[in-house]
């Protein structure tokens, strides 16, 4: 069986990604079980999903611990613990990325054995490119498994995204088959494993739960501002900027606005953001009265900021 | 029709369509609302002749549905969680006055605290209400289900509504190969709701089930339902007939899988069941003696067909994905009962906790459960039931108590050992 995850962000379009593959592995005669994982999350959130695709039907659900192809649509996400990646990742995995570093680099970096295929990431990425990521990545991935053909993977575009205009259904099939032509050395080599066995399995670290006081095993937060560990800022896509040059120190309108309390203002009256817990939904960017808030991709700012 | 990939929803959805409900009263509730949205969308193409009405809460929901129910006309609705719990009072009493409709329950597990992802708790509060319950574990037996349900709810002798359950995340978002029954073979064996004299209308107004009654015209309408909901069993087998001569597949009350020459026997309800499946195939390339039963209707309970294949067996492991706080699992009770002092019962069934608020059952943790349970066997001791909860898991726990500013216990004893003459 073959077992693949994808890895993105809420609104990268991972779901129908793997829908893509899921529907293509279908065409191609078979039996396939696709399905997303996110929680109470919104856009920019990590999330996976999931594609199984083998010749009997499929009884293992949910998520992939032991998966064939890893393919992440926001190299961003890597060193994201929450979003767990790597899990599951042994030697005989492939991975794709969608990332301007190159191979070697992020062998260097993560310290494995595993083969890596990097997808140009486009340079100008802004909002309206993220939905294509997802049929790039599920074309890729199509083309490493070596089961599936170009029209298949055109026509499974098709059926996912049938309900979409004319214009943007072409510009997936465009991405989509990019991606199929990219990894075309690498066709086929992507291989199912075996099933697992239950012989010599290693035994659960199965413990019993001690009795705790209330005090410790009451769904409780204690003290104030916990939320502050939380860095939702990593769910961010796009960054709002403040030009201070045009901000008129109104002193309460982006603030307000903002839903995550992430704007405060300093002493001299100039608001300011707080990017570790900014989720760039860019609502202070649009509701600002004199335009002072301008918005750069995020990638572009880690960009900067290294420079 | 050629099979096609949907989801649990989409065929949840499908099921309502092919049934041809005249009326969805519906509330939004994940993970169930895009079976609603699904409905919403097709009766605004005109693809489906049915009247949604969105309401204020799952209790209205509940009422309308019976209330509509009784006029005759065929209801579909459906819910979560929570949902199901807001409308539990209305359960009862739908129950109560008769009134046949089919309710999609996807699971999810109940607040506090708060998850998104299945167990069974909700649908077991749910358990004793007069609704009927069919536990699906694929898409394919869901589309399937809705369609047998309506024939069960809808029968003469039994008249009471079925909820068809199926679990978050796991079904109603995971894409499955569902073949669609044919709509006009669905015709055949689904014909247009026949409430004959039973159906209230404005023009002849009747009462139902408004006395306030004391407890001897009491027990026996409750226990007329009860009697409704055993006959159902008879009900469901023919029915089961049905659809197989029409359709070519068999749903029974149970699903046995390489049980009967089994010596150890998982039984566990839901979705999660076809990862026991695949346990049992993996146990059985190694030599294993291993057979999953999967009771598909727990209500009515098949402890007939239970006690069938299971007397006889050397051991029962028994996987609850719910929790009856202060008492344990509540299938294992079940089976517990259905087995004992029979001839032939089996001297060993354990008792396992898996899979609460969605957590996943890994294989090996199949494989340790028949471990544990062929331990006990060779003891003759039934051991205590076991969670499945890793010392990974707990360590996680810690962690999110750190970031919550949990004191900790051995922090207050230090204390009070420093404060001590």
């Amino acid at each position: 069986m073959y077992r693949i995850r994808f890895h993105g962000r809420g609104g990268q379009g991972m779901k129908t990604a793997g829908r893509i593959l899921g529907s293509a592995f279908f065409l191609e005669g078979f039996e396939v079980q696709d399905s997303p994982r996110y929680g109470a999350e919104r856009r920019g959130a990590p999330l996976t999903s999931a594609v199984r695709a083998g010749r009997s039907p499929i009884y293992e659900r949910g998520i992939i611990l032991k998966p064939d192809l890893i393919v992440v649509a926001d190299d961003t996400l890597v060193p994201v613990p929450a979003a767990g990646v790597l899990q599951g990742v042994e030697d005989r995995t492939a991975i794709i990325i969608d990332s301007d570093i190159n191979e070697p680099e992020w062998h260097q970096r993560l310290q494995i054995n595993s083969v890596i295929h990097t997808l140009p990431a486009p340079k100008d990425l802004d909002r309206a490119e993220m939905p294509y990521v997802g049929s790039l990545c599920a074309g890729a991935a199509a083309r490493l498994t070596g089961v599936i053909s170009r029209a298949t993977l055109e026509q499974a575009v098709l059926e996912e995204l049938h309900e979409f205009k004319e214009s943007v259904i072409e510009e997936n099939i465009e991405r989509a088959l990019n991606g199929f032509d990219l990894l075309a050395d690498y066709e086929g080599t992507v291989i199912e494993n075996t099933d697992p066995t239950a012989l010599n399995y290693q035994p659960p670290q199965w413990i019993d739960l001690p009795n705790e006081s209330v005090n410790l095993a009451g769904p409780a937060v204690h003290g104030g501002a916990t939320s502050v560990e939380v860095r939702t800022g990593l769910w961010r896509t796009m960054r709002p900027i403040i030009e201070l040059d045009h901000c008129n120190k109104c002193t309460w309108v982006c603030g307000s606005f903002c839903p995550d309390s992430a704007i405060s203002v300093d002493p001299d009256g100039f608001p300011e953001i707080d990017y570790d817990h900014c989720k760039g939904c860019l609502i202070c960017a649009a509701q600002c009265p004199p335009h002072a808030i301008s918005v750069i991709p995020e990638r572009d700012s880690i960009e900067k900021e290294e420079a | 029709m050629p099979r096609k990939l949907l989801t649990g929803n989409g065929a949840a959805a499908w099921g309502a369509r092919l049934a041809e409900a005249d009326y969805v009263p519906a509330f939004p509730i994940t993970p169930q609302t895009e079976i609603i949205e699904t409905l919403a969308k097709w009766i605004g193409k005109k693809e489906m002749a049915a009247r949604m009405v969105n309401m204020d809460s799952e209790h209205s929901m509940i009422t309308a549905a019976g209330s509509a129910a009784a006029t005759g006309v065929r209801v579909f609705t459906a819910t979560s969680s929570q949902g199901l719990l807001y409308g539990l009072e209305m359960l009862y009493t739908v129950a109560g006055w008769r009134a046949p409709f089919v309710l999609v329950n996807v699971s999810r597990g109940l607040a506090a605290p708060i998850t998104m992802e299945p167990d069974h708790n909700d649908i077991l509060a749910a358990r004793d209400c007069g609704f009927l319950q069919i536990h699906c574990a694929t898409c394919q037996e869901v589309v399937d289900s809705v369609l047998m349900a309506y024939r069960m709810a809808e029968h003469t002798d039994v008249r009471l509504p079925v909820i068809v359950n199926l679990d978050g995340f796991y079904l109603s978002f995971t894409r499955e190969p569902v073949d669609l029954p044919d709509a006009d073979k669905v015709r055949e064996f689904l014909p247009a709701f026949d409430p004959h004299e039973t159906k209230f209308r404005a023009g002849e107004p009747v009462s139902q089930a408004v006395a306030v009654l004391g407890g001897g015209p009491y027990s026996y309408f409750r226990y007329e339902t009860h009697l409704a909901a055993l006959k159902s069993l008879d009900v469901y087998k023919e029915v089961e007939d049905d659809f197989a001569d029409l359709f070519g597949r068999r749903h029974g009350v149970l699903e046995s899988y390489r049980a009967e020459d089994a010596e150890i026997v998982f039984v566990m309800m839901g979705s999660f069941a076809t990862k026991a499946k695949e346990a049992v195939d993996r146990l059985r390339d190694s030599g294993e003696a291993i057979g999953l039963v999967r009771p598909r209707l727990l209500r009515p309970f098949p402890a007939e067909d239970l006690r069938q294949i299971l007397c006889g067996k050397k051991g029962v492991a028994v996987i609850d994905q719910n929790l009856s706080v202060g008492m344990g699992g509540i299938l294992y009770s079940e089976i517990s009962a259905a087995l004992y002092g029979r001839k032939d019962a089996p001297p060993i069934i354990t008792s396992f906790i898996g899979g609460l608020g969605g957590r996943d059952i890994k294989p090996e943790e199949f494989y340790e459960m028949i471990t544990t349970t062929k331990l006990a066997i060779f003891n003759k001791m039934t051991p205590p039931p076991r969670l499945l909860y890793t010392a990974q898991e707990l360590r996680e726990i810690r962690k999110l108590q750190g970031i919550a500013h949990v004191e900790k216990e051995d922090k207050a004893n230090v204390k009070a050992e420093e404060t001590k003459p």
